[in-house]
This record gives C-alpha cells, sequence and structure tokens, in this order.
C-alpha cells in the first residue's frame, strides 16, 4: 500500500475516533471493560514492537552476548526505569549500541 | 482583548510546559521517519495528517520494517483507540458547539490538549468562550509539532548514514513504554506481548504484531479484574 494512502487512512481513522463520542453525544457509551482495556494498549504495542527489535537481528532469535541491540536495549531499559527521563533514555541506549559496536 | 482571545491565550498558556516536552520528540520523530525511508514531503505531512504522536513513530518503524499497509493501518487505529476516552469524555462540555467546532476540536484532540482542556472544564465549567481555551491548547501543539517535525527533518538529512540510527526508534519506545509501568496488570501485558511477539515473529504480514498485542491487552485486563 502506498504510504500516502495509509497515512490519509490513519489520519482519517485517528480523526473518526477523536470525533466519534463527541458527535454521538448522548446516543453511545463506552462499556466498562472497553474502558479498561485501553489502559493496556501502550504497553502491549510497544511492547510487541520493542521485543523483535532486541532479540531479532537479521530475522534470526539472537540471545547471545554478541547481540549488541540487546545489550543496549537491556541498558535503555534500566535508564528508563530509574531515570523516567525521555531523552536521557534514548541518548544512553544510543551512546551502549555505538561503544558496543566499536 | 475580547474573551474569546483571552480564553485563548490562557489555553496556550496552559499548553506551554506540555510544549517544552514535546519539541524534542517532534524533532526525533522528523528525523527518524526520514531515516526510516519516508520522503522529506511524506513525513513533514504525517504529522498534520495524522497528528498523533506515537502513532507516528510506530508507523515509521513499520515502514522501516516493510511492514504491509492494512498492518500499519490496524496498528495505528489500536494504538489511537484512546482517543475515544478522550472524546467521550469530552463530549458533555462540547454538546451545544457547531458542528465546525467540533469538527475542529476533534482534530486537534490529542493527549497533551486533552489534559489541560478536561481541567479546566472540571473547574470552570462551560462558559461561552470555553471552548477557545481548548482551541489555544490545541492549536499551539499542533503548531509546536508541525515546526519541531518541520525541524527534525532538517537535521535528520545531514546525519552520517552510517549511524545506527534507526534504533532510535525502539529506544524511544521503551523510553515511552516503562516509565508507565506502575503496576503488575500493566508489567504482564507488556511482558507476555513481548513474548508473543517473538513466538509469532514469522507469521506473515507483520500479524504477529497485532496478534501480541490484542493477547497484550487481554492479559493485561484480566489481571485487573481479578484483584
Amino acid at each position: 500500500m502506498n504510504i500516502w494512502l495509509i497515512m490519509f487512512i490513519g489520519g482519517l481513522l485517528t480523526f473518526g475516533m477523536r470525533f466519534s463520542l463527541i458527535y454521538l453525544f448522548g446516543r453511545f457509551q463506552i462499556h466498562e471493560t472497553m474502558r479498561r482495556a485501553l489502559h493496556y494498549v501502550p504497553p502491549a504495542v510497544l511492547s510487541a514492537i520493542i521485543f523483535p527489535e532486541l532479540f531479532f537481528q537479521a530475522d534470526l532469535l539472537d540471545l547471545s552476548l554478541g547481540n549488541t541491540r540487546l545489550l543496549a536495549g537491556i541498558i535503555a531499559v534500566l535508564t528508563a526505569w530509574f531515570s523516567r527521563n525521555t531523552l536521557l533514555t534514548i541518548l544512553v541506549g544510543m551512546a551502549a549500541l555505538l561503544i558496543l559496536q566499536w | 482583548m475580547s474573551e474569546a482571545r483571552k480564553a485563548f491565550w490562557e489555553g496556550v498558556r496552559a499548553e506551554l510546559p506540555l510544549l517544552i516536552g514535546v519539541f524534542p520528540f517532534g524533532m526525533i520523530y522528523g528525523a527518524l521517519a526520514l531515516n526510516a525511508g519516508l520522503s522529506t514531503f511524506a513525513s513533514q505531512m504525517m504529522s498534520s495528517i495524522v497528528f498523533a504522536g506515537s502513532s507516528q513513530f510506530v508507523t515509521a518503524q513499520l515502514v522501516h520494517d516493510s511492514a504491509p499497509g492494512f498492518v500499519i493501518v490496524l496498528t495505528i487505529a489500536v494504538i489511537n483507540l484512546r482517543h475515544m476516552l478522550y472524546s467521550a469524555s469530552l463530549a458533555p462540555y462540547l454538546k451545544d458547539l457547531s458542528f465546525k467546532w467540533k469538527a475542529l476540536l476533534s482534530y486537534l484532540l490529542t493527549d497533551e490538549a486533552y489534559a489541560p482542556g478536561i481541567l479546566q472544564y472540571e473547574k470552570e465549567g462551560v462558559t461561552p468562550f470555553s471552548h477557545w481555551f481548548l482551541l489555544g491548547a490545541g492549536f499551539s501543539l499542533w503548531f509546536v509539532w508541525q515546526v519541531s517535525t518541520a525541524l527534525g527533518i532538517f537535521i535528520g538529512a545531514e546525519m552520517p548514514k552510517d549511524w545506527p540510527l534507526d534504533f532510535a526508534l525502539p529506544l524511544t519506545f521503551i523510553a515511552m513504554v516503562v516509565p508507565i509501568l506502575k503496576k503488575r496488570p500493566l508489567i504482564a501485558a507488556a511482558l507476555s506481548a513481548g513474548v508473543v511477539a517473538l513466538l509469532a515473529f514469522h507469521l506473515p504480514f507483520k500479524l504477529g504484531l497485532i496478534l501480541a498485542a490484542l493477547i497484550g491487552i487481554t492479559i493485561g485486563t484480566g489481571l485487573e479484574g481479578k484483584k
């Protein structure tokens, strides 16, 4: 699919969800279970992206110490956990990868 | 100064601390979208067409991984589902506005505009100009997001090509997800989604991503219900 088509459909869906209940006020309610489930969307989706990026190298599962992206990723997770600072996490993770790859 | 303009600037002022936080994110998005293989124009336009930070980062990542279009669109939809909560929460305060106002404020309804907007409504209630406050908050964020994206694209174009810049995307996601893992069900959702994503990595069309996300969401929601 063309990137422009992806962006237009993605944009329309996003706008649609933002507009939906403002437009349909009083005619539609979000179910309680759905409301609860939405809290788990960010950790689930983001982790589902992060894990393969760290563990798979060149389409193969790599659990060895030679997997520099996995090691740098673990360092980034620890940095994020203790600092809760976004920019610091990105900088430390990037620096770790560059040093490990050296 | 008219009442409307006053409310608008109050919204901008309430948004200001958030703008400072968003600026570097916009720059990182611009640089990474370009690095992931999007054109300069597409990288910039995504910031106004989709206008939703985390789903723009994810789109850049999935384009970089050559995921098929329908998986990217589905992922954008899942990530942005939370906006329905904001929509539901603001709806009673916006119910008397015209269709045009509702559409405009919906387009500008991001996490960062919702937060000061709902606080203001809860504190002050609906006044004849209260929607201008929300416009001020939403529009200033939109403006800063466009400018920071452009700056990021400009800087990204200057960066050496042999740098492992693509790694900054998963790092950005780590920086986003780790601080929100405050309770056990959230940690369980993240870990189970991650492990399923590894097990299902070789499913066609990157469907493993969707499957992993759904399982993680189900496990998190189920665990929370048990307490």
